[in-house]
């Protein structure tokens, strides 16, 4: 599989994060809470109706808006876990 | 030789005994750290608990700040902000850049999560490069090996170039060698340093990261435990898709039934003892002057101080629900649970938790939106709570509904009421969401399940009921004492009828309230209620001139027809909510226009409403 937004990741599927392209200050955030490049990814669960992402980045467990998924470039992995 | 010049203002190993006793003055140290590290609890253990709020040059917001000994040295200790990142950009992260540059410390005490080191540590990493001299001490080692975390301090410290340590605030494992360190430590700091400009001392990112990845590789080992733990397992019945809302409900609604259920007992029990001291010591003791002023200090200034003691209960016991709620990581899935839906209202999950807290009593849940960080959200926020229908208005409601209305016909005009208290919400919500626009991004750390000790529930709770008695006491006086003078002035008429201040007020809103069907006396019961709503039943008894409930029921029936009341009822639901709450909000916002606005607001929306229901009631032929 190619070049994915976070947001569109299937769920229970891991992914590496290939680039964050959103302004700093969301940057920055992301960052603290271990979004960088070269970081793998898993897509716990969502909420339904549209509501927020539940993913797994090292051993940090963090919710976020599908929106703000959208900001975050990933390359799925071939292998789920 | 690099070693003192490095470390440039540290002493020279040898005879850190000698220092203690050659230190005189004061010595600073900061403490820094991310958000859900347990920090607070740290500092409240170093510091016994005993802090008390500062002022520091160069920032605007209050620390917290204690002062205490360490050996034979004073120490004052700075509880920073929780912070993710020193470049950031938040308020949060502005104020502890500006406190390092602004104000010199001896020691900054590093506050971080062992099992998530793997992303925490770039806030050490970021304090080794301001080359302040700082120790890092690694909290909640207990649940490390829980989640497949072993940790090695020697390496961590060796790559940091300052000493690291494991332990638990909360449970106290290691936290006297903890405490032995920062003694040690701070006897080799004999003088305080300043961080330089703090955007500057950054390296670049991809060097950065090259040096987090190297003390991570030697220092943090993790293996796959952490994908299966208890926190995973209960995730996956309270965020299930269908489960996880009416268990979220269901804890809702248990947590409201302690509050009111606990809290109510409580607040009768002051109100009695409240009483018996009125009459047993300050009648008597003030029996020698004339009525007038006899009146101002009891009714008026001692009636204050008792509306001030009525809420304190209620608060005390909702933070001890809400420490529960906060600490054990469940409010953050509240805002997973919620948030589809508030989203479309420009809010998010946990303004509905507070929301609905909002049916207890409005004021603790207006002050427990400091959990959010964006001003915007915390500002909404405030605008919508004011419409849920608190205990003290239900008291009102059930009167006149019971008053007014058949048995059979009295729940439905209730549960009514609820629907208006949801719709208003939400209008507001969706009126003011462009005004306050809700620039923080939803991305919220979901920490594993954790119950919090007796200790610290028994800390928030005493905490934020010191906070409400610092700023309501004299607000919420002055009004009861103005409130009381409108009702009693001039002193030759009776008090609240038509002569007096109240009563002529009353008169000259007709033009206002009578097209909503609102007499004069109703009038001067709305301002009664503007202190607190269950005064307005007191304050139709006065103006009734009838002192039973029976008695009064049946006076107000006479008078006015089931139109009227539901137009009185619908009003008082919606317009300001009380003093305490307005006081609260003005606290919370620091703002006395937003205080205003929220005030300006209600009563609007109160005055449509009512006026729509009443016309419409009457055009229809009611």
């Amino acid at each position: 599989m190619s070049l994915a937004e976070l947001s569109t990741l299937p769920l229970g599927t891991t992914a590496s994060i290939l680039g964050i392209t959103t302004e700093t200050v969301l940057e920055q955030r992301l960052q603290a809470l271990g979004f960088r490049v070269g970081k793998q990814i898993a897509v716990i669960r969502k909420a339904w109706l549209g509501g927020p992402l539940h993913v797994r980045i090292g051993t940090t467990e963090v919710i976020m808006r599908r929106c703000d998924a959208r900001s975050i470039q990933v390359q799925p992995d071939l292998i789920g876990v | 030789m690099t070693n003192s010049v490095s470390c440039n203002k540290c002493n020279p190993d040898g005879s850190p005994l000698l220092d203690v006793v050659s230190t005189a003055g004061l010595k600073q140290i900061a403490v820094l750290g991310m958000p859900n590290t347990g920090k607070s609890t740290f500092f409240n253990r170093f510091t016994g608990a005993n802090a008390s709020i500062g002022n520091w040059p160069g920032i605007t917001v209050d620390l917290l700040v204690a002062k205490i000994k360490l050996g034979q040295q004073e120490t004052q200790v700075v509880d920073l902000p929780g912070i993710y990142d020193l470049r950031g950009f938040s308020e949060d992260e502005e104020v502890v850049r500006r406190f390092l540059e602004s104000n010199p410390v001896h020691l900054v005490i590093i506050i971080l999560n062992a099992t998530q080191l793997d992303r925490q540590i770039s806030l050490a990493l970021q304090v080794k490069h301001l080359n302040l001299p700082a120790l890092l001490l690694l909290n909640m080692a207990d649940e490390a090996p829980k989640f497949g975390v072993k940790i090695e301090p020697e390496q961590i410290s060796r790559h940091l170039g300052m000493p690291v340590l494991s332990m638990s605030a909360k449970y106290g494992q290691g936290y006297a060698q903890a405490r032995n360190l920062i003694a040690l430590e701070l006897s080799r700091q004999s003088e305080p340093i300043l961080a330089g400009k703090i955007d500057k001392n950054v390296v670049s990112e991809a060097e950065f990261a090259a040096e987090m990845g190297a003390l991570l590789q030697d220092g943090f080992l993790v293996s796959d435990a952490f994908k299966n733990t208890l926190t995973t397992k209960l995730d996956r019945v309270l965020l299930h898709p269908v489960f996880g809302l009416p268990i979220f409900f269901g804890l809702m609604y248990l947590m409201f039934q302690t509050v009111y259920t606990v809290g109510k007992p409580l607040q009768d029990w002051l109100n009695l003892l409240v009483e018996w001291f009125k009459t047993t010591a300050i009648e008597p003791l003030l029996s020698f002057l004339p009525k007038f002023p006899h009146d101002l200090l009891i009714d008026g200034v001692y009636g204050g101080m008792a509306t001030v003691a009525a809420f304190l209960p209620v608060i005390w016991i909702f933070f001890i629900c809400m420490a529960i709620v906060e600490d054990s990581g469940y409010l953050s899935r509240s805002a997973y649970l919620m948030d589809a839906f508030m989203e479309r209202l420009g809010l998010d999950g946990r303004s509905f938790v507070m929301s609905l807290m909002g049916f207890g009593c409005n004021v603790p849940a207006i002050m427990g939106l400091r959990v959010m960080r964006s001003p915007a959200l915390r500002l909404l926020s405030m605008l919508v709570i004011p419409f849920s229908l608190c205990s003290a208005r239900l008291n009102v409601f059930i009167f006149m509904t019971t008053a007014l209305f058949s048995a059979s016909v009295a729940p439905l005009v209730l549960f009514s009421l609820y629907l208006f208290s949801f719709a208003a919400a939400i209008l507001t919500a969706f009126i003011f969401k462009g005004k306050y626009p809700n620039q923080e991004p939803l991305i919220l750390e979901l920490p594993p399940y954790r119950f919090p000790t007796i200790k610290q529930m028994l800390l928030r709770a005493w905490g934020e009921t010191r906070h409400f008695l610092r700023f309501a006491w004299k607000f919420i006086i002055f009004g009861v004492v103005a409130i009381w003078l409108c009702n009693n002035f001039p002193t030759n008429v009776e008090p609240a009828s038509a002569g007096t201040i109240s009563g002529t007020i009353g008169q000259a809103l007709q033009p206002i309230l009578g097209p909503i069907g609102i007499n004069p006396k109703l009038s001067v019961a709305l301002i009664f209620g503007f202190i607190a709503k269950e005064i307005v039943l007191g304050g139709l008894a006065v103006i009734y001139a009838t002192k039973q409930d029976a008695g009064l029921a049946g006076a107000i029936a006479r008078e006015i027809d089931w139109v009227q009341a539901y137009s009185f009822m619908l009003f008082t639901l919606l317009y300001v909510p009380c003093l305490s709450t307005v006081a609260v909000i003005k606290a919370e916002s620091k703002s006395m226009k937003f205080a205003l606005l929220g005030v300006f607001w209600s009563l609007a929306l109160a005055w449509v409403a009512s006026f729509v229901f009443y016309q419409g009631a009457r055009a229809l032929g009611f």
